[in-house]
C-alpha cells in the first residue's frame, strides 16, 4: 500500500540525549579505517582549533540511528521496513560533532513521493546540543520498494 | 594550523584504494549499530535477492570520505557531504574481499572559502556512489 503523502511535515519528539565519547569516535574511526589524528588525539584536535577529538563526517548516522528508527517504525506511517533501501544520505555540519557533546535529534518528514511503484521518504534530522546549538543536519532518503518493483 | 593545500578547480586529490572484507563489515556493524543481516549473513542476503553479502552503503560512504579528510588534513573542514547509493559493493567470504577505488576532484569554488569536491567510488569498474560530493572549507 502506498504511503500517505499527508505525513509530509510530520515531526517527532526530541530524542533522549546522546553522549558523544572519545571512545565511540575512535571505535568508529577504526571501523572505517580513518587515520586522522583529529579523531583520536585531543591535543591534535585542539591544534586544529577543536575543543576535543571530532567525529568523522558520517558519524552523525550513529547519533541519529534511534530517531530514524522511530520514524521507520512509526505505526501510523505503516512503512514496510523489510522493503526499505537507503536511497541517499547527506550531512551538513554546522560544526563538527565533538567528544563531550550531548546531542538531541529531532526528525522531520520533509517529503513523501511515489515513482514507478516505489515510495520515497525524505527524513531530515536536526542534531543539536542539549543547549540548543545546531550541530548537524542529516537527510536520509529511504526507498520503500513497491510490491511489484 | 592546517598546511596550505592547492584547492583550485580541477585539482585532483590523491587516490585511495580500500579493501573491504567480511571482518570489516562486522566491525562496521558493531561501530555503527547497524546490524542488518544482509551485511554479514549470506543466507539472508541471498534470500532477499542479493548475489552475496553487501557492504553497508554508509560504510562505503564513510570510506569514500577519507579521500577528502586525508587531503585536507582537518576533517572538521568537511562542512557538507552527500551521495546517492547507486550499486551495492558485494563482499565475498574470502581473503580478497571487495576493492573500492576512490578518486576525487575539486569541481567548484563557491568563493566563500569553500570548494566542492566531486567523489567517485568504484567497485569492479562501476561507480557505486552516485553524485557523491563534499563541500570543504579551504580558508
Amino acid at each position: 500500500m502506498p504511503l500517505d503523502p499527508a505525513f509530509t511535515g510530520r515531526s517527532y519528539p526530541p530524542s533522549t540525549p546522546y553522549d558523544v565519547s572519545r571512545e565511540k569516535i575512535r571505535e568508529f574511526a577504526d571501523a572505517i579505517g580513518a587515520t586522522s589524528p583529529a579523531y583520536r588525539d585531543a591535543e591534535a584536535a585542539k591544534a586544529l582549533g577543536h575543543r576535543d577529538v571530532i567525529a568523522p563526517p558520517t558519524f552523525a548516522i550513529v547519533v541519529s540511528m534511534k530517531t530514524n528508527e522511530t520514524v521507520m517504525f512509526d505505526p501510523e506511517l505503516k512503512l514496510d521496513y523489510s522493503r526499505v533501501v537507503h536511497g541517499d544520505q547527506s550531512f551538513t555540519h554546522h560544526r563538527p560533532i565533538t567528544a563531550g557533546d550531548q546531542l538531541v535529534c529531532v526528525a522531520h518528514i520533509d517529503a513523501i513521493t511515489s515513482r514507478m511503484g516505489n515510495d520515497m521518504v525524505t527524513v531530515r534530522t536536526e542534531i543539536s546540543t542539549v543547549d540548543g546549538e545546531l550541530v548537524t543536519t542529516a537527510k536520509s532518503m529511504l526507498v520503500v520498494r513497491g510490491e511489484d518493483a | 594550523m592546517t598546511p596550505k593545500i592547492v584547492a583550485e578547480v580541477g585539482t585532483e586529490l590523491p587516490a585511495l584504494s580500500v579493501r573491504l572484507k567480511r571482518d570489516d563489515l562486522v566491525r562496521y556493524a558493531g561501530a555503527s549499530l547497524d546490524f542488518n543481516p544482509i551485511h554479514w549473513n549470506e543466507k539472508t542476503a541471498k534470500d532477499v535477492g542479493l548475489p552475496d553479502v553487501i557492504a553497508h552503503g554508509m560504510l562505503t560512504m564513510a570510506v569514500a570520505s577519507r579521500i577528502v579528510a586525508e587531503w585536507i588534513g582537518d576533517p572538521g573542514a568537511i562542512v557538507e557531504y552527500g551521495c546517492r547509493f547507486g550499486r551495492p559493493v558485494v563482499v565475498p567470504n574470502d581473503d580478497e574481499g571487495a576493492l573500492v577505488e576512490v578518486s576525487a576532484k575539486v569541481t567548484k569554488d563557491f568563493e566563500d572559502g569553500t570548494v566542492k569536491v566531486n567523489i567517485n567510488a568504484a567497485f569492479a569498474g562501476k561507480s557505486v556512489l552516485t553524485g557523491a560530493f563534499a563541500r570543504v572549507r579551504v580558508l
